[in-house]
């Protein structure tokens, strides 16, 4: 039958992704029974669209899915934890790169990087999840996450950018 | 390549984004340039912090359970909408008689056949409607323990009061209520909880005033109980197990008839 087809398809093509359902929606809810629900919802509609879905890469298809199911959840929840505001750190970002700084990063351990993300701006959370833990090409991310190539650059950018000032921030604090 | 320009490139190189000649550009550069190399250096060391599998979550023991669970309800509930047609039997000509003879005979078993689906498919659709309350978020619109809240909120919402007991004595406490649509017709779903689990008991007018008994159904790992009485239909839906289940529908079954109706 035509449905149990489509379903098969679906457990083959789809299920494997679980992981990096959960992950993306993990980091961007930013707690395990929230992110349990958006996964769910997101598997649903996948199911539901998986009639349209033409080939190509089905975990970024899924990505989008789940991105979109969540930017739907928080709509309906109303909960704005969606990170620090960035724009101070902004002005003398640009020319920090005299400084050696290398090996202090190379100190942040597992915690402080989980952490430090953790209070990322959502969109800044989003971009390094995809590229960082998913790996996905900018023209991918692009696709799941329907912003213009050029945006995924600079928004890769200033992400990396707040990421690094905050975690050297924080080392130094901790006197390591 | 100037600095500036670098800068510009520096994630684009790091990311394998860069086309060959201008990675060879941006190289050229970095060996000359020590606050460039510098800066490249910091962003190759955090690219190394995160690639650390802990950073990665991986998926709750249980969800693909969950998944698979949800995504087949959702399949079979696509596949059980029967879409038969028998009115093309009037359109034939006379010689067709026997045949549609033959074919009123079926339509009568099929329809004996039938009944027996529409219970089913309502079993089906009070699953999906519990199911559904978990998921959206929404599992109450008036989230009270107090039956003289939850009751009245039903007022002007429905145009029939549905029961609302408060069995917390016996360790079902009320959560509250809400009002769902099964099949079109609006419900009241009043909802209560045993241990981590949530029962949904959905009341709607009956089209008849006998009171049936408990009829038991078990769908997809919930158990249902299906039942007539005073003139509305109950369906309690639940994946706590059948023995609590019971308990609890004995309790609404004995509610006294002024809360009932």
């Amino acid at each position: 039958m035509e449905e149990q087809d489509k379903l098969a398809r679906f457990e083959q093509d789809i299920m494997p992704h679980m992981n990096a359902a959960y992950n993306l929606a993990r980091w961007l809810s930013s707690n395990d029974s929230d992110a349990q629900d958006v996964v769910q919802e997101s598997y649903l509609r996948a199911f539901k669209f998986f009639g349209g879905f033409r080939g190509g890469d089905s975990r970024a298809w899924l990505l989008r899915i789940v991105r979109n199911a969540f930017y739907d959840w928080l709509k309906h929840n109303r909960r704005e934890e969606t990170g620090q505001p960035f724009e101070e750190e902004l002005e003398h970002a640009v020319d920090t790169s005299a400084r050696p700084d290398a090996l202090l990063l190379e100190k942040a351990d597992h915690e402080l990087l989980h952490k430090t993300i953790g209070e990322l701006p959502l969109e800044f959370r989003e971009i390094l999840v995809l590229r960082e833990l998913e790996g996905f090409s900018y023209k991918e991310i692009s696709a799941i996450a329907c912003v213009p190539l050029g945006t995924v650059m600079s928004r890769l950018a200033r992400a990396r950018e707040q990421l690094r000032t905050q975690l050297i921030r924080r080392l130094q604090k901790e006197g390591v | 390549m100037s600095c500036d320009n670098i800068r510009t490139h520096f994630h684009a190189y790091l990311d394998g984004e860069l086309d060959v000649l201008r990675s060879l550009e941006f190289e050229e550069h970095l060996k000359g340039c020590s606050s460039c190399s510098g800066a490249h250096q910091e962003y190759r060391s955090l690219r190394t912090a995160m690639a650390t599998p802990s950073l990665y979550f991986r998926a709750p023991r249980g969800l693909e359970r969950k998944l698979r669970s949800a995504v087949r309800k959702a399949a079979h509930d696509e596949t059980s909408r029967p879409a038969w047609r028998w009115t093309w039997i009037w359109n034939r000509p006379a010689w067709l008689a026997p045949f549609a003879a033959a074919a009123l005979v079926m339509v009568v078993s099929l329809h004996l056949l039938n009944q027996h689906w529409t219970e089913d498919r309502r079993a089906q659709e009070m699953v999906s409607a519990h199911v559904r309350s978990l998921m959206v978020y929404h599992l109450t619109d008036v989230a009270s323990s107090d039956q003289h809240t939850v009751k009245p909120w039903f007022n002007g919402k429905l145009n029939f009061s549905p029961t609302v007991i408060d069995p917390s004595t016996e360790g079902f406490p009320l959560i509250g209520g809400r009002l769902d649509y099964v099949a079109d017709s609006p419900v009241a779903a009043i909802v209560y909880q045993r241990r981590k689990h949530y029962i949904n008991l959905f009341v709607s007018p009956a089209n008849q005033t006998a009171t049936t008994k408990v009829d038991l159904h078990s769908l997809h790992g919930y158990n249902l109980f299906h039942w007539l009485q005073g003139g509305m239909e109950y369906w309690a839906v639940s994946d706590v197990n059948k023995n609590d289940l019971q308990q609890f529908v004995e309790l609404v079954r004995e509610a006294p008839a002024g809360i009932a109706r």
